[in-house]
């Protein structure tokens, strides 16, 4: 599996090549979100959604083999393009690489100026409860 | 005579420049409308050649600026046709007014089993200070329904009405949706129980002839910012013989008449609501915006925004996924829509993307959300600076953005 900076190198490649246009940068986030794959409906809980985001976001996790699956979905297209992109650096990796990433390429690709500051605050928000799970995770692996 | 939109349009430097690499369309009206150079003139004048305390002053300054704030007030009553300049009563804005009402007449007048009516359209302000009232004081909030179009359901509100109403608090144009409520026959029918009106101006002032002395309501609140004015300032009306019965709102300099450590004498209106040192500079400013609108003239002005308002309803309608939200019998520049599939916050972005700016969300009026059963809606709303081309632009983005989901 490629490491997570090779897949943060890769999406900030694809944001370069949409370049400054707004319109199509806006787009591609959402037709990357659509193809979020779907989220299980009994997991669509009060208790799964991240406080702090515009929207509603729910978050939620598997572990398998020592990995963390993240499964996420949101009510907007905007908001599943951004999370579609972390669970694409993030996902299937062990808890303590979860946890060395630095996430790099949201502000390599510029995302608060596509999604406002508002937004990034929800960004942060979702990025922290991602991390926590892997914490948990970790904490519980040294038990 | 038409309007010329060029000249107008040239009074607003804010309109011409580029958001993301497009010329801006400005349709976000009904939150805030942008202000002519005037208006951002005489506050810099204000404070380069005015500034002083207002009304106690013995210094020319002081007279100076006294006089122009005082000079804002006669143009309001003017505004608004009240009888006296006495009533009327500057705020920080709409909300502030409502809240003022509220806590004056409110913790006077309404007791314990009292009723308060108010409607499925209100904007938040004009629901929590009234719930807050009630839960204070045990009065009942009533809630006059709508129909699927947004509007008012009269029927309901004659059967809501009785002895045990006290105060009818009423939108004048939904901010959500531009309905235009039927706002005589309420106050016709809410004086013959006894019951007090207290209109939200918010978005009426801005479109609407408003003549307090014909409607006979006993408040109008509004905002400046909502009629090409400053932020952080409004106005409320008040009849006389109301704003005399009512106890002060805040303590503090300018309200008092005299002050001993035994007993304070108030002022009279409207310096009894004017605690503390007001905002001389936005209200001084305001004259030019007033001026504006008085110059071009409402009627002219209400002209063009319905045309607008038809011409973008009738064009969206032909886009696939398009749903309007609100079709009232009476509407004024306000075009609340959906887009099937999509969520209208994605929309709102997906527009700013293309340089255009609309309201996106529940528009501070969640309880008219739930009686449509959705989250929110994409909002715009026109000003009299808005053109046929710029309905147009919306017209490409929206066709653009609905096609995603509407294939």
């Amino acid at each position: 599996m490629t490491d997570t900076r090779q897949i943060q190198e890769e999406i900030i490649d694809e944001f370069s090549i949409l370049g400054d246009d707004k319109e199509s940068t806006i787009y591609y986030i959402m037709e990357i979100g659509n193809k979020l794959p779907s989220f299980p409906e009994d997991e669509r809980t009060e208790e799964n959604i991240i406080k702090g985001c515009q929207s509603k976001v729910w978050l939620t996790t598997r572990f398998e083999n020592n990995r963390v699956i993240y499964l996420a979905d949101s009510n907007t297209d905007i908001t599943k393009g951004l999370i579609s992109l972390l669970i694409r650096v993030l996902s299937g990796r062990t808890p303590q690489e979860i946890l060395d990433t630095e996430l790099y390429f949201i502000n390599k690709i510029g995302m608060s100026t596509i999604i406002g500051s508002q937004r990034s605050n929800g960004l942060v928000a979702m990025i922290k409860q991602m991390k926590l799970f892997a914490l948990a995770y970790q904490a519980k692996l040294n038990v | 005579m038409a309007l010329d939109l060029h000249h107008i349009r040239s009074l607003f430097p804010v309109l011409h420049q580029e958001v993301n690499g497009k010329p801006l369309v400005y349709l976000d009206n009904a939150a805030t409308t942008q202000k002519p150079q005037s208006v951002m003139d005489s506050l810099t004048r204000y404070y380069e050649l005015d500034n002083a305390n207002i009304h106690r002053g013995a210094h020319t300054l002081a007279a100076r600026a006294t006089e122009y704030y005082e000079k804002t007030r006669l143009m309001v009553q003017e505004f608004i046709n009240s009888r006296e300049p006495e009533e009327i009563i500057f705020t920080k804005g709409t909300t502030e007014g409502i809240n003022l009402v509220a806590s004056t007449f409110g913790r006077k007048f309404i007791h314990k089993g009292d009723e308060i009516i108010i409607s499925t359209l209100e904007h938040h302000s004009n629901i929590v200070p009234w719930q807050m009232l009630c839960e204070e004081s045990g009065a009942v909030l009533k809630i006059i329904p709508i129909n699927d179009k947004g509007d008012i359901r009269l029927d309901e509100f004659d059967k809501l009405l009785s002895s045990k109403t006290k105060l009818v608090s009423i939108v004048h144009v939904s901010n959500a949706l531009g309905t235009v409520n039927p706002v005589e026959y309420i106050i016709e029918k809410a004086h013959a129980v006894g019951a007090k009106v207290l209109l939200d101006g918010a978005q009426s002032s801005s479109h609407l002839k408003i003549d307090v002395q014909k409607l006979d309501c006993d408040f109008f609140a509004f905002s400046a910012h909502k009629i090409y004015g400053p932020t952080g300032l409004g106005v409320l009306f008040g009849k006389r013989e109301v704003l005399e019965s009512m106890p002060p709102y805040m303590g503090g300099g300018e309200m008092i008449k005299e002050v001993t450590f035994e007993k304070t004498t108030y002022n009279d209106i409207p310096f009894k609501f004017e605690a503390g040192t007001p905002n001389i500079a936005d209200v001084i400013a305001f004259q030019k915006a007033l001026e504006f609108v008085n110059d071009l003239g409402k009627s002219q002005m209400v002209v063009h925004e319905n045309e607008l308002l038809s011409y973008a309803t009738e064009k969206l309608s032909s886009i696939k996924g398009f749903i309007p939200v609100g079709e009232a019998r009476e509407k004024v520049s306000i075009l609340s829509f959906l887009i099937n599939g999509m969520h209208p916050f994605d929309v709102g972005v997906m527009l700013d993307a293309g340089g255009i700016a609309v309201r996106t969300g529940h528009h501070c009026a969640q309880p008219l959300m739930n009686r449509f059963n959705i989250e929110g809606t994409v909002r715009a709303s026109f000003s009299v600076y808005n053109t046929e081309e710029e309905v147009d632009r919306l017209y490409d983005s929206v066709s653009k953005i609905a096609k995603i989901k509407n294939k």
